[in-house]
């Protein structure tokens, strides 16, 4: 068999059934279940890779589940087919989620008491949010979605010793089911009207009737609610916070997910729509509320997780604010020549870079809180002799979502903040406020927890297997921050470039 | 009369979404969003139906006019997520239930 040609779907197959295998390996072993998980996620990420070689040498993968061809009405009745479709959009999210997942889950298997729960778990989250980049149909895209929420929300809660985990899921699932059932009733209004529900095959017969609007009104609230922008914020800090620090690197690149299908629906399916300026300014305004509210919010917190959580519903603006003046602009060539592209590689990049960054920092927060027993700020200090590592990753990751040079966070930021600039001033100087205002509350977090007076005397440095995914992501920041030409080049100049080439995605299905 | 059914799934979404949003009990929360998708279920079957037309079964079929299978395999499907969100749902008001003893969402939210 060709295990290339199926890649696709195997990647979405593979933790899928090796979650459903995790309760017969722990009855084996009681050490298999962790090695099980940790060999399906490389797998999955080899699979990821080679697929993503190809899409960013411009090929457009395409695998059909089920009929080969949609006119295939034969002997075998209609034709039943599922669409995966991998372009170099696909591929840059499915990179970052495959990664980080398979890095949380190497980093989580200190900290995990009985394994095969919590790995099935993850692994079924991993399978969602590849499902979810690699979908090429809307109703999949609702499944995969549903299947997200459910792992993530039992993964959210799955220290069960206190109260607030409980609550924290609660809420994440009654607003992530309502935003999943309106994209099943945005899938029904396309398919009421066009008989259709491949996205590819809808971008060409769109009619941008009324109910359209009401289904891209629908979309767009939904995947923004999931991807945590204000004013749909509410459960970010609670999930982020309360879940466990590996989870919570999961959920970053999880609301990606959400973000990498905000952004295909708004400019695949609707970038030739006539109101899809408002949808721009909506997408602005997200973002820029998101920016600026989340890191004032964040300032304020003593609780080490929510604070960062706050920083992520921050930073999520920024590629919101990319994305949404590239929409602007869509269909304005000469604009979109002169900053559009621009910021929408941004966005992109800041994509990657904050998966990266981000996850970090929950990390480096899991292994302090594992330490030293609290998540409380002002019960922290001195940690940077005792673990210096840790402090090391730490002052990486703070100093990347500051945006200073010469690490990632820069990189990108320095991308929006000039194409920004060009589109309003105002815009690119809010954001400019808001990079200063994280800066202010790192350093603050980081006085806080690494210099001043030590708490705990006996307190050591975590072990190495803790540390290996965090110092192999910090590698990552520099290196992606020493060369940000290779990587804008080589990963988010295509992905660019597929989202704004409507025709190559649609072509590449019919 | 044919737009009957789309009536009643946009009220029932409508009214799930506003007990979502004004109820302080959790079950009623739940069942609030086991609303929705009820909604939303009636509004897929109803994109499928045709009048006078008989189930999408094509052994011994009386005719040809069959209401289209395609929205019930979907609401098949969202059945049985939503199943899977209700049930999980429940399990989380129990958990919230043992650790405070009340089901009411003002009386513990997260505080700081």
């Amino acid at each position: 068999m060709n295990l290339l040609a199926h890649a696709p779907a195997l990647a979405i197959a593979i933790p899928l059934l090796a979650a459903f295998a995790m309760p017969i390996a722990s009855r084996v072993c009681k050490r298999l279940p962790k090695a099980l998980s940790v060999a399906a996620l490389a797998f999955t990420e080899l699979l990821v890779l080679s697929l993503a070689a190809q899409a960013f040498s411009g090929k457009t993968i395409t695998y059909a589940l089920g009929a080969v061809s949609p006119d295939n009405v034969a002997a075998a009745g209609f034709p039943v087919r599922i669409i995966l479709e991998i372009d170099a959009l696909s591929a840059l999210f499915a990179i970052a989620s495959a990664t980080i997942a398979l890095l949380a889950i190497i980093y989580s298997i200190k900290f995990v008491k009985d394994g095969s729960k919590f790995f099935a778990a993850a692994l079924l989250m991993v399978a969602g949010m590849l499902g979810m980049v690699f979908t090429g149909d809307i109703f999949s895209l609702f499944v995969f979605i549903e299947l997200l929420t459910i792992s993530s929300a039992a993964l959210i809660a799955f220290y069960s010793g206190r109260g607030q985990p409980y609550e924290a899921a609660f809420k994440y699932l009654v607003v992530s089911s309502i935003a999943a059932l309106m994209i099943l009733l945005s899938a029904g209004l396309f398919y009421g009207q066009y008989n259709l529900l491949n996205l590819a095959a809808l971008a060409g017969v769109l009619k941008f009737t009324f109910l359209d609007k009401i289904a891209l009104v629908l979309l767009t609230a939904a995947l923004a609610m999931k991807c945590g922008a204000i004013p749909l914020h509410m459960w970010v800090s609670d999930a982020y916070g309360e879940a466990p620090a590996s989870v919570s690197a999961m959920l970053v690149v999880a609301s990606q997910a959400s973000l990498y299908a905000l952004f295909r629906i708004s400019f695949i399916l609707f970038g030739k729509a006539p109101l899809i300026e408002t949808i721009a300014w909506a997408l602005i305004v997200f973002g820029v509320l998101s920016m600026f509210v989340g890191v004032s919010m964040a300032i304020m917190q003593k609780d080490i997780k929510r604070l960062m959580a706050y920083h992520a519903v921050s930073q999520t603006g920024y590629m919101l604010l990319g994305a949404g003046v590239c929409l602007a602009v869509i269909n304005n060539p000469a604009a979109l020549t002169a900053f559009g592209i621009k910021a929408i590689e941004g966005s992109l990049f800041h994509v990657i870079n904050h998966t990266l960054y981000k996850s970090l920092l929950f990390l480096t927060a899991g292994a302090v809180i594992y330490r030293l027993g609290t998540r409380n700020l002002n019960e922290m200090g001195g940690l940077a002799k005792k673990m210096p590592w840790t402090a090391a990753f730490f002052v990486i990751g703070a100093l990347a979502i500051a945006g200073l040079p010469p690490f990632n966070g820069f990189a990108s930021k320095f991308l929006l903040y000039e194409s920004v600039f060009l589109f309003s001033p105002i815009l690119s100087a809010i954001a400019m406020l808001v990079s200063i205002m994280t800066l202010a509350s790192f350093v603050k977090v980081f006085y806080a927890v690494f210099l001043g007076n030590e708490v705990k005397t006996n307190v050591k440095e975590v072990p190495l297997i803790v540390l290996a995914p965090m110092a192999l992501i910090a590698i990552a920041i520099i290196l992606f921050g020493l060369f940000p030409e290779i990587v804008l080049e080589a990963i988010v100049k295509p992905a660019a470039g597929a989202l704004l080439n409507q025709t190559a995605y649609t072509g590449s299905v019919l | 009369m044919s737009n009957l059914v789309f009536v009643a799934a946009a009220m029932l979404i409508t009214v799930g979404l506003y007990a979502a949003m004004t109820r302080r009990n959790l079950i009623k929360i739940v069942m609030a969003v086991s609303v929705v998708g009820s909604g939303v279920n009636l509004f897929l079957v109803g994109t499928g139906y045709r009048e006078n037309s008989i189930a999408p079964i094509f052994t011994n079929a009386p005719s040809l006019a069959m209401v289209m299978p395609t929205p019930q395999a979907l609401t098949l499907t969202s059945i049985v997520i939503n199943l899977a969100i209700v049930a999980m749902m429940l399990s989380f008001a129990m958990k919230i239930y043992q650790h405070y003893g009340t089901l009411d969402s003002r009386e513990r939210r997260l505080k700081k």
